[in-house]
């Protein structure tokens, strides 16, 4: 969950104008529920990589994991409705 | 040699339309966006005359709706451009979505608005409807008395729109028919005072998304982000900055009326309100735009028969000029607050909301009533005013307000 201290308005620059770039910008915080994979099950198709619209999952070569990126997955649970093997699922926020 | 001469200003004839055009001609303004509406389109007639005469330097764009014609000013202003455009009536209603765009954007947009009714059943004529329903819209409001006005109020909007304390857009009401279609003597000052008055734009240092403080303009030189999708942590905030700049225009709308007032020898009260024979007043009216000096002769005739009347116009209605309100209005006993356009279902008009909610907590509390006139172009004649002085007197006398809205001009 993203906790960075968000600024007052004496603080920002006007109109929208960005202050730091859009990737600082992170929208991993609007999720309610978020994607929990089980490499047991997962066959490494990369489905859920080629179907996430925020590009927040991807394959690590190295060790052969899948990473879902918290910081910008939005919980929309594509991955898990996509997954054949259901090796993701989706857990409450706060829940272990 | 008269005084106007001596500043080497001349007198013309103009119409309130042509009045705005002449000021615009006068402003450098780099980009006009307008498509044409009664009682507007003399402003766009005429200023395309100039264009095609080659008097002025300025991109000239015809477009097929109001609401693009904004959306061209508001982009032309988000890259560094001085921008005008001109509506009345359903034309500022097709704009109302980029009206809110534009002050969001913090583009200092000047617009002109030939004060028209709004439809149905269809009128061309006058009254406030169109421009009170954006008074919410985050556009600084300036209504004019005069032709004279209409010029003068223009050429200062560009200097109040483009200060860094301000950018934000400014409307400036005239009368339709009224103003924008009356011959009035209007004196105009020689183009190259005009051009040292409204100068060049400024643009005030933001820090981009790379940390380095730039101008704010689009630039691909020094790239910055305009208006972006803001959600539930900061839009709050950028609204709250909207408010703040709002709430430090009256002293630059008051500042740059006092330049100008040197440079043209014409005041209108302090800028944001004027007042007339109002310092003794028991019994005052108040009201915006052209009606005003239909005010000030009943005003003068009551005065001759040894009655306290007085007149409080508002000019900047937009941001509200509460102090100055409650300041003038301190030693008054009844006041009746004109309303040219009506809040359907609410308590009395627009105007008389804001006058009696600035009111409630002054000292000593005073009877304000509210009348609401002049639809649809109605006249508002001189037997009429006199009739709410005339109520006024019995307000006092009686201690009692019988009707606190009531409808003048209007047949039963």
């Amino acid at each position: 969950m993203n906790t960075e201290k968000k600024k007052g308005w004496k603080e920002i620059p006007m109109a929208g104008v960005c202050w730091v770039p859009s990737t600082s910008y992170l929208t991993g915080d609007w999720k309610i529920y978020r994607p929990v994979w089980d490499s047991e099950k997962c066959t490494r198709c990369v489905l859920c990589h080629l179907y996430c619209p925020d590009g927040a999952i991807t394959w690590k070569a190295k060790t052969n994991e899948m990473i879902f990126n918290y910081d910008y997955c939005k919980g929309c649970g594509i991955c898990e409705a996509e997954c054949p093997t259901n090796a993701i699922s989706m857990k409450l926020e706060g829940e272990p | 040699m008269t005084a106007i001469q001596q500043k080497g200003q001349k007198v013309i004839a103009l119409n309130g339309d042509e009045a705005v055009a002449y000021a615009v001609k006068q402003c450098d303004v780099d980009v006009v966006a307008a498509y044409p509406i009664t009682p507007q389109t003399i402003i766009v007639e005429k200023f395309s005359e100039y264009v095609h005469d080659g008097e002025v330097d300025t991109e000239f764009i015809c477009t097929e709706s109001e609401h693009s014609a904004l959306t061209c000013c508001l982009t032309a202003a988000a890259v560094g451009a001085r921008t005008f455009t001109a509506t009345a009536s359903a034309g500022l209603a097709l704009m109302h979505e980029i009206l809110y765009v534009t002050s969001g954007c913090r583009a200092p947009v000047v617009m002109a608005v030939a004060n028209r009714a709004l439809s149905a059943p269809i009128n061309i004529h006058c009254d406030h409807s169109d421009s009170m329903v954006e008074r919410d819209s985050g556009w600084i409001q300036v209504y004019a008395e005069n032709n004279q006005e209409v010029y003068d109020s223009i050429i200062q909007a560009f200097r109040i729109a483009e200060h860094a304390e301000v950018l934000l857009p400014i409307l400036v009401g005239l009368d339709g028919f009224f103003l924008s279609h009356t011959l009035e003597n209007v004196c105009v000052l020689p183009d190259e005072v005009v051009r040292n008055f409204v100068s060049q734009r400024q643009f005030p240092l933001v820090k981009n998304h790379e940390g380095k403080l730039v101008p704010f303009k689009l630039d691909p030189e020094n790239p910055i982000t305009i208006g972006p999708l803001d959600l539930q942590d900061y839009y709050f905030e950028h609204k709250r900055q909207q408010e703040e700049a709002m709430q430090r225009a009256p002293e630059i709308i008051k500042k740059i009326h006092e330049e100008y007032a040197e440079i043209s020898g014409r005041r209108y009260g302090n800028g944001l309100v004027e007042t007339y024979r109002l310092e003794d007043a028991e019994l005052a009216t108040i009201c915006l735009g052209s009606t005003a000096g239909t005010v000030k002769t009943v005003v003068d005739e009551l005065r001759a028969k040894g009655v306290r009347a007085g007149l409080l116009r508002i000019r900047a209605f937009r941001p509200l000029p509460v102090q100055d309100i409650i300041e003038a209005l301190r030693n008054v006993k009844a006041i009746a607050v004109m309303d040219r356009s009506c809040s359907f279902g609410g308590y009395g008009g627009p105007v008389f909301h804001e006058i009696r909610h600035a009111l409630y907590d002054s000292n000593p509390h005073t009877h304000t009533v509210n009348y609401i006139y002049g639809l649809g172009g109605r006249d508002m004649s001189q037997h009429m005013i006199l009739k709410i002085y005339q109520d006024l007197e019995m307000i006092i006398k009686t201690g009692r307000t019988e009707h606190l809205v009531q409808f003048v001009g209007l047949r039963e």
